[in-house]
């Protein structure tokens, strides 16, 4: 039953086969993407979250972009952004602004980073799957690339009142998502999973959190 | 022989929704915890059409003031502008920058309306047991995930006009009321694609559905 996975998308049984190394399975009923297999699952990615993570730093630190008009100066970073919002009278959409732009992805490169360092050696330590399980989440709600393509259009609207220059935080924005595309086509969450030790259903019993089911084909069971 | 496609809900199996693992439910009512991940197992999302329909009608809702409250009022020598979503595609198109408008007008006027449109017209065919188109229905509900974030857009158009704006008394921007209800459209139909589940799309089975 190894080779066995129910599709996401459908919940159909499917039997996977060899897949070449940088090629994907799809299902063949809804086409729902079922396996990956990146050149190199770990590794990689670890480099490109680390880099990723440096990346996240220097765009936060540094100014986006600066605005002149007849002699003065105005300047804003991603997080400065989020705070004249909160004191306009808008603290729920600066929270917003601030979860999606900075929050989420600082999450999930600090669990990236730290989830891949722990799965170098396998079998993995229990541990990781809550924290893989939580990165995914941080994911999908980490937007940096939609708050580039909202700078862009910001800065040709205040383009005709003032001049503006793009700053050295806008540029290594434009950098990391280049490295955060790059390492979400190279991870293979499956890679990780696989290398997960198994948690012993009497622990989970203990920690409160209820009966564990039986996995299809545990040699244990 | 049956002809129904072979799934796990028939062979009693369940997916875990986070890592994947099949594995046997510990019980007839609670399927219980994955072995592998921790995650709490569901044959389908719990509830999937009631909080998609919720979350999609409270969207609809919000989505007429998100279009006809300000996002952002530029003050401006002593007189202030409020400025709508399809008022700034207006102004974009107007001094000349139409791909920019192009843009927003489909990232924060067609995208979030088509989404609400997709995720109604996916809801109603699942609970009418539409058969056929099953796989274009599928990728639908793929572009509705897809696309949601980008539908954003406008959230940080005025968060970061407003952030850069603040030159008083010559010039300020100041946020409107619109782009909380803006944002709360984003938020809402994201998550209404995320708790819909595509695998009742194709629940044809009793045993399928009296598992759902």
């Amino acid at each position: 039953m190894a080779d066995v996975v129910a599709c996401p998308g459908c919940d159909l049984l499917q039997h996977l086969p060899p897949i070449p190394p940088k090629g994907r399975a799809r299902c063949p009923r809804c086409g729902e993407i079922v396996a990956t297999t990146p050149a190199d699952p770990i590794e990689r990615p670890l480099a490109l979250a680390l880099a990723a993570a440096i990346t996240l730093v220097v765009a936060n630190a540094m100014p986006l972009m600066t605005l002149s008009v007849v002699g003065r100066f105005a300047e804003t970073t991603i997080l400065g952004g989020a705070e004249v919002m909160w004191r306009q009278g808008q603290p729920i959409t600066a929270t917003l602004v601030a979860f999606c732009t900075a929050v989420a992805p600082t999450i999930y490169l600090v669990l990236m980073c730290t989830l891949l360092v722990a799965a170098r050696r396998a079998p993995a330590p229990a541990w990781v799957g809550p924290l893989l399980r939580l990165a995914e989440h941080a994911k999908a709600w980490s937007l940096p690339e939609v708050m580039l393509l909202g700078i862009l259009v910001a800065l040709v609207k205040i383009a005709d009142l003032a001049t503006v220059e793009p700053g050295i935080g806008l540029f290594s924005t434009g950098a990391l998502l280049v490295l955060l595309a790059t390492l979400a086509v190279q991870f293979d969450p499956e890679a990780v999973w696989h290398r997960i030790a198994w948690v012993n259903p009497a622990a989970l019993h203990h920690r409160g959190k209820g009966i564990a089911a039986v996995p299809d084909g545990d040699p244990n069971a | 022989m049956s002809t129904t496609p072979l799934t796990a809900a028939r062979l009693g199996l369940v997916a875990c929704g986070t890592c994947g693992l099949l594995s046997r439910p510990a019980g007839p009512g609670e399927a219980g915890f994955c072995r592998r991940c921790g995650s709490k197992l569901h044959g389908r999302h719990p509830n999937s059409l009631q909080s998609t329909w919720a979350l999609a009608v409270a969207a609809a809702v919000c989505f007429l003031p998100a279009n006809a409250l300000p996002v952002m009022v530029t003050n401006a020598f002593g007189s202030s502008t409020p400025d709508t979503i399809l008022g700034g595609v207006v102004f974009l198109f107007t001094t000349g920058s139409w791909p920019l408008a192009l843009i927003v007008l489909v990232a924060s006027f067609m995208i979030p309306l088509g989404k609400l449109i997709a995720l109604a017209w996916l809801l109603i065919s699942i609970q009418r047991r539409t058969r056929g188109g099953e796989r274009r229905r599928m990728r639908l509900h793929r572009a509705v995930r897809a696309v949601g974030p980008w539908s954003m857009l406008d959230v940080f158009v005025a968060t970061f006009t407003v952030a850069l704006v603040q030159l008083d008394p010559l010039m300020s921007v100041e946020p409107g009321m619109g782009v909380l209800f803006f944002a709360s459209v984003v938020v809402l139909t994201m998550l209404a694609a995320e708790s819909l589940d595509p695998r009742l799309l194709w629940d044809r089975d009793p045993v399928d559905i009296k598992r759902a």
